[in-house]
């Protein structure tokens, strides 16, 4: 008998020991002698199940999880016997969690080898890029527009515009850069899609270099993903031998080349002229603008930069149209957002959907609340720069204007959720510290304040005048947010002001905490 | 698929350190993957190899140390043989990272940052490893490691302590 099994090799399901589940599969077989082919996919997002075991049948996957070694020798004596399983989880597909997203950019992602491009192909794959070539280059950035694709990456600035701007402006070279120096703690959608489904990522940068007239991209990532860099490094060999980057890409008269840079642990270069210093072989400063990249990028040359999870939306849009993408989402929020859900949560993992569902649906309903069991107290959403929301604002929908709206931003899309155990001057000074560590010290107010702010944090957390403290806090990060460049020193204030106005009693002579209900 | 795990580096070698330097001299921005390719073979970045930097890719000392200081990934000196890195962002300390990194710290008798006296361990801080939904998380050598507990990180340091 022949078995066709799925054990991914996303970092998130190595991390709990996919690999040892791996091998104990290929043992199991050769033991039992039977025929197993272990396909190593990307993750599905679900990541309380993994490693999960798939099983490939006629009515679709079977899902096992979450499987260790040691359950190999029963799960697979239960797959030969066509019996059930403790772990089975039935149809993967018909998983509630799955079922309720809308993937559009994940669509392939932990479904497909990562690294075969007929089962990218299989899947839709290359379709957009094939659609662009019969499209004029300012058709094709009319479709982005049309689309209402807006940055990923949490600014939020509409992509074809972007795209426009660059296209319009004359160079002898131009630039595409795939920011994917994904730092936010609580992110790890542009990590599962550069282990899971890499292919998408190059059909997006490639249509974007066509579109604006860019010859050479460079995928930006970081050191603490080298999964995702293996990966990825692979993919463009095998897009390369395949013609579909290089010279006369599938045929056609463009060039476009594409590159995988590695960053060095600066949280700062995820800022987009930090980044293309970094890039250009440089510390990682800050750039003031204007001038924008879209001018005066890379080497000085007009580049576009965008988020990994922009481009890799680009080819569903290109295929199935502006108006397939702009028919999801609420208000200016156009298309799908892959939201990350984690910390301190039930159910964690890569929930993609329409914008407009609540803060609340989200933390509850999906994440089904905290798996230490007790109530959820905080969310912060949208990375270390991002606002932390108490249970009184989890009517928020996910869309831009409405958290900017609330004080907040959605930024990458992460959300870290907290229990009642969290102690929120704690989490305000970590922002400071962290700031602090980060900061790439062109700005004083970042360079500085950062420190001061923990300094007084801290006064305020030993009793010290901790009203006159308060308000010397709140005008610093007023400070920070006016007279940083970039959103390091000048977000770094929502976390602390959110964490000030709705936590307000954690902010006074910190008892040694009640270890409660123990 | 998966990075080398337990690092063998060569001892610094100028002839070889130039070799590495040349190797990646023509690409455009040199710097960051000349420190990195130098870092993977010696296991730090050799005071002697920043002159040689400079003078092939036509820049100062002083600006191919200021490279080599922004980054918090290059090292001026070698690593204790095993390196602990483990995530200190808000996701992991949503999920009670911060005890763990406490009880490693007073297991290895370091603060984070440091090496042990035996040269063994280095313990260091990392934020984020993009593993937020199986939290709190580490990285040994380049292996990952999440859900940590109690008993996890005890073992993760028996591990580096061996």
């Amino acid at each position: 008998m022949s078995v066709r099994l799925f054990v991914p090799c996303d970092a998130g399901a190595l991390a709990v020991g996919a690999d040892e589940v791996a091998q104990a599969l290929h043992k199991a077989a050769l033991e039992r002698n039977v025929d197993v082919e272990i396909v190593r996919n990307g993750s599905r997002g679900l990541y309380w199940l993994e490693p999960l075991v798939e099983l490939e049948t006629a009515q679709g996957r079977f899902g096992f999880g979450p499987v260790t070694a040691d359950d190999v020798p029963s799960l697979l004596d239960a797959i030969i016997a066509d019996k059930s399983h403790k772990l089975s989880l039935g149809l993967t597909e018909e998983i509630p969690w799955l079922k309720r997203q809308t993937r559009l950019t994940f669509a392939r992602c932990g479904i497909i080898d990562p690294l075969s491009l007929e089962d990218y192909r299989a899947h839709g794959g290359y379709k957009g890029l094939t659609r662009a070539l019969t499209l004029s280059p300012d058709a094709v950035i009319a479709e982005v527009t049309t689309s209402g694709l807006r940055g990923r990456g949490g600014a939020g600035f509409p992509t074809g515009i972007k795209w426009k701007t660059v296209s319009q402006t004359a160079a002898d070279r131009k630039y595409v850069i795939c920011n994917a120096d994904e730092g936010d703690s609580g992110t790890f959608a542009d990590r599962m899609l550069m282990e899971g489904d890499p292919f998408v990522l190059i059909e997006g940068m490639t249509i974007c270099g066509i579109a604006v007239g860019a010859t050479k991209g460079y995928i930006y990532t970081r050191s603490e993903y080298p999964h995702a860099i293996a990966t990825m490094t692979k993919a463009i060999d095998i897009a390369k031998k395949a013609g579909l980057l290089g010279d006369k890409i599938s045929g056609s008269n463009y060039t476009f080349d594409l590159e995988v840079r590695t960053g060095a642990g600066a949280y700062v270069c995820g800022e987009e002229t930090a980044l293309m210093e970094s890039l250009e072989g440089k510390r990682g400063i800050v750039r003031a603008k204007p001038p924008l990249p879209a001018h005066h990028g890379l080497f000085g040359k007009p580049t576009v930069v965008n988020n990994l999870l922009s481009f890799a939306a680009i080819p569903f849009i290109l295929d199935e149209g502006a108006k397939a993408y702009a028919d999801f989402g609420m208000g200016r929020s156009r298309g799908t957002m892959p939201i990350q859900i984690a910390g301190n949560v039930k159910f964690g993992g890569l929930f993609e959907t329409a914008f407009g569902i609540t803060l609340g649906e989200l933390v509850d309903d999906i994440g089904g609340g905290t798996f230490t069991g007790r109530p959820v107290r905080a969310v912060q959403v949208g990375g270390p720069l991002g606002a932390y929301f108490p249970r009184a604002l989890f009517d928020t929908p996910f869309d831009y204007e409405a958290f900017a709206a609330k004080e907040g931003l959605i930024g990458h899309g992460g959300i870290v959720v907290f229990d009642d155990t969290v102690d929120m001057s704690k989490q305000a000074r970590f922002a400071m510290e962290f700031c602090a560590i980060e900061s790439c010290g062109k700005c004083t107010p970042c360079r500085i304040g950062s420190t001061r702010g923990a300094e007084t944090i801290d006064k305020i957390r030993r009793g010290d005048r901790v009203a006159e403290n308060i308000a010397l806090v709140e005008d610093l990060c007023g400070t920070m947010k006016l007279g940083s460049l970039c959103a390091l020193g000048g977000f770094t204030p929502y976390p602390v002001l959110s964490a000030l106005k709705h936590f307000r009693e954690d902010f006074g002579p910190r008892q040694p905490r009640l270890q409660a209900a123990e | 698929m998966t990075p080398k795990m337990t690092p063998v580096y060569e001892s610094w070698d100028a002839a070889r350190g130039a070799e590495i330097i040349a190797e990646h001299s023509k690409m455009e921005g040199a710097t960051l993957p000349i420190l990195h390719a130098l870092q993977e073979a010696f296991g730090y970045v050799p005071e002697d190899a920043i002159p040689m930097i400079a003078s092939t890719l036509n820049l100062s000392r002083a600006e191919v140390y200021g490279v080599f200081t922004f980054y918090h990934d290059f090292r001026a000196k070698k690593a204790g043989r095993h390196v602990l890195k483990l995530c200190r962002a808000e996701a992991c300390q949503a999920a009670g990272g911060d005890a763990l990194a406490a009880r490693a710290e007073a297991k290895l008798g370091i603060a984070m940052g440091n090496t042990t006296a035996d040269e063994r361990v280095t313990l260091e801080p990392i934020y984020c490893l993009g593993l937020c939904a199986t939290a709190p998380s580490a990285m040994i050598d380049g292996r990952l490691v999440g859900r940590l507990d109690e008993a996890r990180i005890d073992a993760l340091v028996s591990e580096a302590q061996r």
